[in-house]
C-alpha cells in the first residue's frame, strides 16, 4: 500500500526542490499527490477560508487544502511547505496546517525550504508521517510487554534500555562514538548487565535515532522507526500521560523537535536542524568555554539571571562571540550559564514552537531535560513549567523497547 | 522585434505579439529550453539549482529562493528584450508566475531597461477587449 501524501505547497517547482521532495517520500514507500481543483474552485476556497493572499499559488494551496477537508479528495497525510523568508506564505502555510488539523484527521508536518533542500534533510519527518499513518496500531501500544530493549544512537549520545513487563530493568548511556555499532554494544552491555539478563533472552529489540539503520542491522531489530513517533512514545510512557493531550519538546544535541500528541499518538511535530544556537550543542559549547562540566550548567543557570547578560544569537558561533563579549565584561558565571539557557529556550520557542498548537501539559525530554536551567527557562518562555519525567533522557530507548514489544 | 509579454506565460499576449510579427519572450520559450536539454533532470520545470543560484543576479541572498529561480528564467528574457507588453491586474487565470512579488519584480525590471513599453488593463468587457486588441496592433505596428 502506497501512503499519500498530499502536498501544499508554494515555490517547490522554482527552488529545485520538488524533485528532493519526491525523492524523501518514495523511500519511505510514499506517494506525493496533489489533490485536484479546478479553476472555479479557487476563488470560493480562498473566499471561504477568509485570508486572501495575493500570490496565486498561495490560493491554489488554500483550493488544495478546502478539497482535502471536504472529503472530496482522499489522501492520507499532508505535507506543507513554502519557501523560507517568504512572510506571506509563512502566514498561509501556518494557516493552512491548523486548518487541516481543525478540519480532518490526517497527520501534517508544515517545512520552510531554501534551494539547498535534500531529501535526506525530509526523510525523517515523511518517515513519521508514514508511521502515523501505517503503525496507528502499533502506536497506540501503552504498555510494553516481554523482555525487550531500545535502542538510541543520537547525534550526541547512544541509550540502551532494557525493559520487562512494563518496567525499566536495566539502563545505560554513552557519548556517541564515530562506529555506531560500538557505542550501542557497550550501552547494551551495562543495561544487560544492570539488568541481569544476556542478550540471547532478549524477545524484540527497536532502534531509532541517526543510527537506526546501522543498529537495525546489526542486532536484527523487529523495530527500525524515526525518533519522532518513538520518542514521543517514550515519553508519555515515562511521564504517565497516555491519555489525552500534550506537547513535547525534545531539544536534542543536533536538532529540536516539538511534537503534539493526542492519546499518545504524535498529530504535528516540527524538527529543527538549521542552527545549532538552538541545540544542546550550543549549551555543551558554553560549558565547555566557562570549563564546567555540562551536568553543573543548569545549576549554575538557576542561580543566575538572564538579564544581566543578554546573550540573543540565532547561530552557535556568534552565541559563542555573545558568549565571549559577555565573560570579558566580568559578568558574573551565573548569569552567563542562565542568558545561555534562555537564548536557547527562546530560540525554540521562535523557531519550533511557532509551527505548532502547544497542548498542556507540556512535557521536556532528552538529555538537555536534566539542564534544570534550560527546564526553567524554557518554563519562563513559555508561561508554564514544564515536566520533566524520571529517566527523560532515555525516552527514544523506552519508546522503542515499549514499541518493539508489539512485535512479540 | 523581440518582446517580451507580462504575464510571461499569457497564451493571449503571446499570440498577439506573434500574429503582428514580431518575435513573444514567454515562460514557454525558458521551459522548453530547458525540456529539451537531455542532461538536466528537475522535473517539473527544470530550474536546478544552479538557476536559483543565477537568480542571485536579480534578487539577494534574502530574497526567496522561489523568488529566485522565477527570475532565473524570466530576468534573461527581460534583458534580451527589445520591447515589452505589460498586462495589469488580469485574473491567474489569464496567466500568471504565482508569486505576487516575483511579478513586482519582473514589471520593475521592465521599467527599469526603458525599453518601449505598454501597459495596459485587463480588459473586463467586450469592447474593452476589441479595443486592447487594436491599441496592441497599432502599437506593435509603430515598433517595425
Amino acid at each position: 500500500m502506497t501512503i499519500k501524501i498530499a502536498q501544499l505547497s508554494c515555490g517547490t517547482e522554482y527552488s529545485s526542490v520538488q524533485y528532493e521532495i519526491e525523492k524523501a517520500a518514495r523511500s519511505v514507500g510514499a506517494s506525493i499527490v496533489y489533490p485536484d481543483v479546478s479553476a472555479a474552485d479557487i476563488d470560493k476556497a480562498v473566499e471561504d477560508f477568509g485570508f486572501k493572499p495575493r500570490s496565486p499559488q498561495l490560493k491554489l494551496m488554500i483550493a488544495r487544502a478546502a478539497e482535502l477537508a471536504s472529503g472530496r479528495y482522499e489522501a492520507d497525510a499532508v505535507f506543507i511547505t513554502t519557501c523560507f523568508r517568504c512572510a506571506e506564505a509563512a502566514l498561509v502555510r501556518n494557516e493552512l496546517r491548523r486548518y487541516i488539523q481543525e478540519h480532518t484527521n490526517l497527520p501534517v508536518v508544515t517545512y520552510s525550504f531554501t534551494e539547498r533542500l535534500k531529501a535526506s534533510q525530509l526523510l525523517t519527518r515523511m518517515e513519521a508521517l508514514v508511521t502515523i499513518v501505517t503503525r496507528k496500531e502499533l502506536l497506540a501500544r501503552e504498555r510494553q510487554t516481554g523482555l525487550t530493549v531500545g535502542l538510541d544512537s543520537g547525534s550526541s549520545t547512544t541509550k540502551a534500555v532494557v525493559m520487562e513487563n512494563n518496567k525499566i530493568i536495566g539502563k545505560d548511556w554513552t557519548p556517541s562514538g564515530a562506529v555506531v555499532v560500538e557505542s550501542a554494544t557497550q550501552v547494551l552491555n551495562n543495561a544487560l548487565e544492570q539488568a541481569g539478563v544476556s542478550f540471547d533472552q532478549i524477545e524484540a529489540i527497536g532502534t531509532t535515532g541517526y543510527g537506526r539503520f546501522t543498529l537495525g542491522e546489526h542486532f536484527k531489530a523487529k523495530l527500525v522507526q524515526e525518533e519522532l513517533t518513538v520518542n514521543s512514545k517514550g515519553a508519555v510512557w515515562l511521564a504517565n500521560k497516555q491519555k489525552g493531550e500534550a506537547t513535547i519538546i525534545d531539544i536534542g544535541g543536533m536538532d529540536n523537535k516539538a511534537i503534539t500528541v493526542r492519546d499518545g499518538i504524535p498529530d504535528n511535530f516540527t524538527m529543527g536542524g538549521i542552527c545549532a544556537g538552538a541545540s544542546g550543542r550550543f549549551l555543551q559549547m558554553t560549558s565547555n568555554r566557562l570549563k564546567i562540566d555540562i551536568t553543573e550548567l543548569g545549576r549554575l543557570a538557576d542561580q543566575g539571571d538572564w538579564r544581566n547578560a543578554k546573550m540573543n544569537s540565532y547561530c552557535s558561533v556568534f552565541g559563542i562571540q555573545d558568549l565571549v563579549t559577555t565573560l570579558g565584561e566580568g559578568k558574573r558565571f551565573e548569569d552567563v550559564a542562565c542568558a545561555a539557557c534562555h537564548s536557547v529556550a527562546e530560540q525554540v520557542y521562535e523557531q519550533q514552537l511557532q509551527e505548532i498548537d502547544v497542548r498542556h501539559p507540556i512535557i521536556q525530554v532528552g538529555g538537555t531535560s536534566l539542564i534544570s536551567g534550560l527546564v526553567t527557562q524554557i518554563g519562563e518562555v513559555l508561561g508554564e513549567q514544564p515536566i520533566v519525567p524520571p529517566d527523560s533522557q532515555y525516552i527514544g530507548a523506552v519508546g522503542g523497547a515499549l514499541l518493539s514489544s508489539g512485535f512479540l | 522585434m523581440k518582446i517580451f509579454i507580462d504575464p510571461p506565460n499569457s497564451l493571449v499576449l503571446f499570440d498577439l505579439v506573434e500574429r503582428f510579427g514580431h518575435e513573444p519572450l514567454s515562460t514557454m520559450a525558458a521551459i522548453q529550453e530547458r525540456v529539451d536539454n537531455l542532461e538536466v533532470d528537475m522535473p517539473p520545470m527544470n530550474v536546478t539549482l544552479d538557476d536559483v543560484v543565477k537568480g542571485l543576479k536579480y534578487a539577494g541572498i534574502e530574497v526567496p529562493s522561489g523568488i529566485r529561480g522565477r527570475m532565473a528564467l524570466w530576468g534573461p528574457l527581460i534583458e534580451e528584450a527589445d520591447a515589452a507588453i505589460i498586462m495589469e491586474d488580469c485574473p491567474y487565470s489569464f496567466g500568471c508566475v504565482g508569486c505576487e512579488r516575483s511579478n513586482l519584480m519582473i514589471k520593475y525590471l521592465v521599467h527599469r531597461r526603458g525599453i518601449p513599453t505598454l501597459t495596459v488593463r485587463y480588459p473586463e468587457t467586450d469592447e474593452d477587449a476589441v479595443n486592447f486588441v487594436a491599441q496592441a496592433k497599432e502599437w506593435m505596428e509603430g515598433l517595425k
